[in-house]
C-alpha cells in the first residue's frame, strides 16, 4: 500500500510552519505508523532534505514519548493506544493521512512534530509524591491494602504522561493528568497524609502552567492511550474542594 | 594497572555492615558542598539523584529525554525481586543470592550479590512508601508470582507494568527533590564526554538537544546511571533511543570496561516479521508461568498448531531441563529455541520462532484468570501481529535484551577512575555471564536508593569540599573542544548512506557473528568486517541538518559511531574468552549434549579492557573471581 502523508514542518518555534505533502514509497500494512515515517525519512535524508522531526523512544505504548495528531485525533484512529502502537493495516491504500503536533499553549512547539512537555514536570514537582525518605520506610506489609483500592490506584497510575488529553482538550486542560496522579496517591493510605497538600499544589501549578479549565467534555479520555477514566476527574474536584474547605496549611 | 576490586575481609554476610561502620562520612554541614552530577535518571539514576539530594548533596541530574520519567526503566514488564519470603516458600537472602551467583554461571562477584539480595529487602518497603500500586492478594497483603531460574516466588510486579510503576516511583522522589531546588534537572541533555582531572573523574561535557550548545559541568564525582547498550546490536527489545555513548566516552578517558561480551538475549519476544522493523518487542518472561514452550517434532511440519496432535509436539523446556522447564533461565531457553529451529522445526513463515501455548492454562484456570495475569501482554501481542493468542498460540523467538557487561566498578560502584560511579545496567557488577529475570530493577533500586548513597561519602571525604576544579580548566575546554570537532566532522562528511543503513548492517554482522552461538571464525570476520564498516561511515555517512538546533540524525549518528567502536571491543572480548557460560556461548566448547562448557580453570575472572588510544589494541586486565561461600559447580537445571 502507500499514503500521501500531509505534514506539518517548522523549523524551530520562532518560524512559521506549514504542512508539507509526501508521497509514500510502498509500504507494508504490518508497518506500525512510526516505521512508516522511519521510511519516509530515510528516503528525505537521501534525497538531502531534513527528516521529520518526531518524538518516540519505547514503540511499544509505554513511555509516552510519542505524540502526533493523526487527521485530527491524538495518538490516531484506534482508542487505547499511543501512536507508536498504531499500524498502517488501520489505514486504506491511497488514504491521505494528516500528521500535526500536539498543540496546546503549555506545550510550546520544539520542531516539527516536537513539542515540550515540560510542564507536566513541573506540575509532579509541585506535589505528585508522598514524602517519605529513603530508608525510612516500614515492612511493605504492614500495612495491608484491599485489592479493590490498590487496583483502582494502578487504573490510574498508568498515566504515560504523554498529553494526548491535552491536545484532544479544546480548553488544553491537564485535568486528567492531574486527575490520574491525585487519584493514584489518594486511593493509598501511603498517599493520603499529603491529599490536601498535593490536591491543591498540583492544581495550582497546572494553572500556573497555562492549562485552561475543565469543561468536562470527555475528549480526554477518549484519547487516553491508557484509557484513563474520567471518574478520576470528578475525584479530583473531590480532592480539591476537600482541601479548600480544609483551608491553607 | 591493577584492579582493586576493595572488597571488604570478614564472613559474607557482615561485609555490607562492616563497611558501612568503617565507611568515612560526610558532615550534614559540607554535603551541600560537594556537587554530584548524576547522568541518567532510569531506575537507577532517578533513586541516585533523589537519595544524594535528600542526604544534603548538591545534586545536578542529566538525561537526553525530554523528562525524567521516560528513561528505558518504564518499559520493565515483569518484575522485581525480593528475598522477602512472604510466600514461605523457603526463600531467603542466601537463597536469593545462591540463585543470582548460579544464574550469572558463577562469573559475578559473591560479596556484590550477595549485598544485592540484603538490600532487596528495603527496596520493596521503599517503594511501597511512595505509594508504588504493587498487586495484592485478597487478604490485602503483596503477591509474588515466579520467575526463570527460581523454584520459589519472589518477584513483586505491579500488572506488566512494574518498571513502569517502580521508575515512577524513584521519578517522585526526583521531583520532590527538584521541587525543593536540591536537584537541578537538565532534560534533553545528553552527556558527550567525561572530564578527568588529575586522573579523577571532575565534569561531563553536555550537548543541549535543543539548542545543540555545549556546556561544562564540573563536579566533586560523576555518576553515570546510563542504561545498556544493548542497541549495538540495532534491533532489540531496548527502547530506540538507549545508547553506550555515556559509558563509551568514559572508556574512552580511561575506565576499564568490564565483560563486553556478555549480553543477554531473551527467549520470549515477539519474532521479526519485515525489513522495516524498528524494534523487538519482548513479551515478558512472567509468561512462561502458565505459557508451555514447544515446535512440531518433524522438522518441516507446516500445519497450523491446533492440527498437531500432542504426541507430535515436542515441548522441549520440560522434556529437556525437567526440574524447570518453562522457567529454565534465559540464556538455556534461548539456545534450545535456536536450536530446535537450526533443525528446521521452528514455526511461522520465516521459521525462526516457537510456540509459547496457553490453552492447558486456560482450561486448567479459565480464560478470566488468563486475562487478568496477562491481559495487557495478550493485546500487545494481538497489536503487534494481528492475533488472538487466547485462541492460537503466540509465537516467539529470541531477542537481545539486557548486557550483563558495562564500565567496570569496585565494591563501593567506584570505576578505576577516582570519582566515576555506575549504577544499573551502566555497570558490569551483580549478574555475572547471565541475569535472571527481575533482577535488573532490583539492582537499579539497590545500587541507586541504599548502595551509592553509602558508598560515595567514603571519596568525597578524601576531597576537600568546594576544591572541584571549574569549567575554565584546561581539561574541560580541550574535552569541550574535541566534542565540537566530532559533531563538526559528523555533518561535513556529506556521504551517500543513512546513519539508519550503517546501524542496521553493523547489527546484522553482530547477530550473525556474536549472537546467541559464537565461534572463532566468525568473530575473526566480524573483526575485520567492523573496523571497515566504521572507516566507510566516517567517509560516506550523511547527517542533514545543522549543529545549533534539534537534530535527531546527529544524535543518532554519534550513538551509532560510538556502537561501531564498542562492537569491535564486544567481539574481541568475545574472542578471548575461550569457554561458554551464561550468555556468552562458543560453538568450540560445549559438552556432547550442546550444553555450556565452562572453564572455571583458565577464566574464573572478569575481563577489564583498558583502553590505549585509537591505534592501538585495548589491554585486557583480569580481575581474578574467587568464592568462598559457594562452590562453583555445573551449573543445571535438569
Ligand atoms: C522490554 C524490557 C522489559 C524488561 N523487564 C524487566 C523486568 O521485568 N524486570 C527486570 O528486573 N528488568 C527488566 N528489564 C531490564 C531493565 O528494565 C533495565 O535493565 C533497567 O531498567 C535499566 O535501568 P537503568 O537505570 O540502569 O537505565 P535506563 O532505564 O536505561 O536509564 C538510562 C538513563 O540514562 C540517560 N542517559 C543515557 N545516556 C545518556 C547520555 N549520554 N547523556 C544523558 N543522559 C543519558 C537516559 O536519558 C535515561 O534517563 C527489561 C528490559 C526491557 C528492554
Ligand atoms: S514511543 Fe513510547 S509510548 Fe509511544
Amino acid at each position: 500500500m502507500r499514503v500521501r502523508l500531509k505534514v506539518w514542518r517548522q523549523k524551530h518555534a520562532h518560524r512559521p510552519g506549514g504542512f508539507h505533502t509526501y508521497e509514500t514509497p510502498e509500504l507494508n500494512p504490518n508497518m506500525s505508523f512510526l516505521e512508516m515515517l522511519d521510511v519516509v525519512n530515510e528516503e528525505l535524508t537521501q534525497r538531502g532534505e531534513e527528516p521529520i522531526a518526531f518524538d518516540h523512544d519505547c514503540r511499544e505504548g509505554i513511555c509516552g514519548t510519542c505524540s502526533l495528531v493523526i487527521n485530527g485525533k491524538p495518538h490516531g484512529p484506534h482508542r487505547g493506544v499511543a501512536t507508536c502502537q498504531t499500524y498502517l493495516r488501520s489505514f486504506r491504500d491511497g488514504d491521505e493521512i494528516v500528521v500535526e503536533p500536539f498543540r496546546a499553549k503549555a506545550f510550546p512547539l520544539i520542531k516539527d512534530l516536537i513539542v515540550s512537555r515540560k510542564a507536566f514536570d513541573h506540575i509532579i514537582q509541585a506535589g505528585g509524591f508522598v514524602s517519605v525518605r529513603t530508608g525510612s520506610a516500614p515492612d511493605a506489609n504492614a500495612l495491608p491494602i484491599p485489592k479493590p483500592d490498590a487496583d483502582r490506584a494502578m487504573d490510574a497510575a498508568q498515566c504515560i504522561g504523554c498529553g494526548a488529553c491535552v491536545a484532544a482538550c479544546k480548553n488544553a486542560s491537564a485535568m486528567l493528568f492531574v486527575a490520574a496522579k491525585v487519584s493514584h496517591l489518594a486511593l493509598l493510605p501511603q498517599g493520603k497524609v499529603e491529599r490536601e497538600r498535593r490536591a491543591r499544589a498540583m492544581v495550582q501549578a497546572m494553572e500556573a502552567a497555562g492549562f485552561g479549565g475543565c469543561s468536562v467534555t470527555g475528549s480526554c479520555e477518549a484519547v487516553c492511550p491508557k484509557e484513563i477514566s474520567l471518574e478520576f476527574i470528578a475525584r479530583l474536584n473531590r480532592e480539591y474542594g476537600r482541601a479548600l474547605l480544609k483551608g491553607p496549611n | 594497572m591493577k584492579l582493586e576490586a576493595n572488597i571488604p575481609a570478614g564472613p559474607l554476610a557482615q561485609k555490607w555492615s562492616k563497611y558501612r561502620f568503617d565507611s568515612k562520612l560526610v558532615s550534614p554541614a559540607n554535603k551541600r558542598r560537594y556537587k554530584v552530577v548524576v547522568v541518567g535518571a532510569g531506575l537507577a539514576g532517578a533513586s541516585a539523584a533523589a537519595t544524594l539530594a535528600e542526604l544534603g548533596y548538591d545534586v545536578e541530574n542529566f538525561v537526553f529525554h525530554d523528562s525524567p520519567r521516560r528513561a528505558h526503566s518504564i518499559a520493565a514488564q515483569g518484575g522485581i525481586n525480593a528475598a522477602k519470603n512472604y510466600q514461605n516458600d523457603g526463600d531467603s537472602v542466601r537463597r536469593l543470592f545462591y540463585d543470582t551467583i548460579k544464574g550469572g554461571d558463577f562469573r559475578a562477584r559473591e560479596a556484590n550479590v550477595y549485598r544485592l539480595a540484603e538490600v532487596s529487602v528495603s527496596i520493596i518497603d521503599q517503594c511501597v512508601a511512595q505509594g508504588v500500586p504493587f498487586a495484592r492478594e485478597y487478604g490485602g497483603l503483596l503477591d509474588n508470582r515466579s520467575f526463570g531460574g527460581a523454584q520459589v516466588s519472589r518477584t513483586f510486579y505491579a500488572r506488566g507494568q512494574t518498571g513502569q510503576q517502580l521508575l515512577l516511583g524513584a521519578y517522585s522522589a526526583l521531583a520532590r527533590q527538584a521541587g525543593l531546588g536540591a536537584v537541578k534537572c537538565h532534560t534533553h541533555a545528553e552527556m558527550l564526554d567525561l572530564v578527568v582531572v588529575d586522573g579523577h573523574a571532575k565534569g561531563i561535557i553536555v550537548r543541549n538537544l535543543i539548542s545543540g550548545e555545549l556546556t561544562r559541568h564540573a563536579a566533586d564525582a560523576v555518576v553515570l546511571a546510563t542504561g545498556g547498550y544493548g542497541n549495538v546490536f540495532n534491533l532489540s527489545t531496548y527502547a530506540r533511543g538507549s545508547n553506550a555513548t555515556a559509558i563509551w566516552r568514559a572508556y574512552k578517558r580511561g575506565a576499564c570496561f568490564a565483560n563486553p561480551c556478555f549480553t543477554q538475549i531473551h527467549p520470549t519476544c515477539i519474532p521479526v516479521s519485515g525489513d522495516y522493523q524498528s524494534k523487538l518487542t519482548l513479551m515478558s518472561e512472567s509468561l512462561r508461568n502458565d505459557g508451555r514452550i514447544w515446535v512440531p517434532k518433524q522438522a518441516g511440519d507446516k500445519r497450523p498448531p491446533q492440527d498437531i496432535p500432542e504426541g507430535e509436539r515436542d515441548y522441549y523446556l520440560e522434556r529437556m531441563y525437567p526440574s524447570f522447564g518453562n522457567l529454565a533461565p534465559r540464556d538455556i531457553s534461548s539456545r534450545a529455541a535456536k536450536r530446535v529451529c537450526d533443525e528446521g522445526r521452528g514455526v511461522g513463515e520465516s521459521g525462526r520462532g516457537v510456540y509459547l501455548d496457553f490453552a492447558e492454562a486456560i482450561q486448567r484456570l479459565g480464560e478470566a484468570t488468563i486475562r487478568e495475569r496477562y491481559g495487557n501482554l495478550f493485546a500487545i501481542y494481538k497489536e503487534i501481529t494481528d492475533e488472538n493468542a487466547y485462541r492460537s498460540p503466540m509465537r516467539i523467538f529470541p531477542a537481545v535484551h539486557y548486557t550483563m557487561g558495562g564500565l567496570w566498578v569496585d565494591y563501593s560502584l567506584m570505576s578505576n577512575l577516582p570519582g566515576l560511579f555506575v549504577l544499573g545496567e551502566a555497570n558490569f557488577s551483580d549478574h555475572g555471564a547471565n541475569r535472571l529475570g527481575a533482577s535488573a530493577l532490583m539492582q537499579g533500586l539497590a545500587d541507586g536508593y541504599f548502595v551509592l548513597p553509602a558508598t560515595i561519602a567514603g571519596y568525597l571525604a578524601s576531597q576537600k569540599p568546594d576544591q572541584r576544579p571549574r569549567p575554565d580548566h584546561d581539561a574541560f575546554r580541550q574535552a569541550e573542544e574535541q566534542v565540537r570537532g566530532s559533531v563538526r566532522r559528523l555533518l561535513a562528511s556529506q556521504g551517500q548512506r543513512t546513519v539508519a543503513s550503517f546501524h542496521k548492517e553493523l547489527g546484522q554482522l553482530l547477530w550473525d557473528h556474536c549472537g546467541m552461538a559464537r565461534n572463532a571464525a566468525g568473530l575473526k570476520q566480524a573483526l575485520d568486517r567492523i573496523p571497515a564498516l566504521r572507516e566507510e561511515f566516517w567517509r560516506n555517512v550523511r547527517v542533514p541538518g545543522d549543529a545549533e538546533e534539534l537534530n535527531q540524525s546527529l544524535e543518532r549518528a554519534g550513538r551509532v559511531a560510538d556502537f561501531l567502536e564498542l562492537a569491535e571491543l564486544l567481539c574481541l572480548d568475545a574472542l578471548t574468552r575461550e569457554e561458554s557460560c551464561g550468555g556468552h556461548f562458543r560453538e568450540e566448547h560445549q559438552y556432547p549434549d550442546g550444553e555450556a562448557k565452562r572453564d572455571d580453570q583458565n577464566f574464573a575472572f572478569v575481563s577489564a579492557w583498558e583502553y590505549q588510544g585509537p591505534d592501538r589494541p585495548p589491554v585486557l586486565q583480569r580481575e581474578p573471581l574467587g568464592y568462598e561461600e559457594v562452590k562453583m559447580t555445573t551449573r543445571s537445571y535438569k
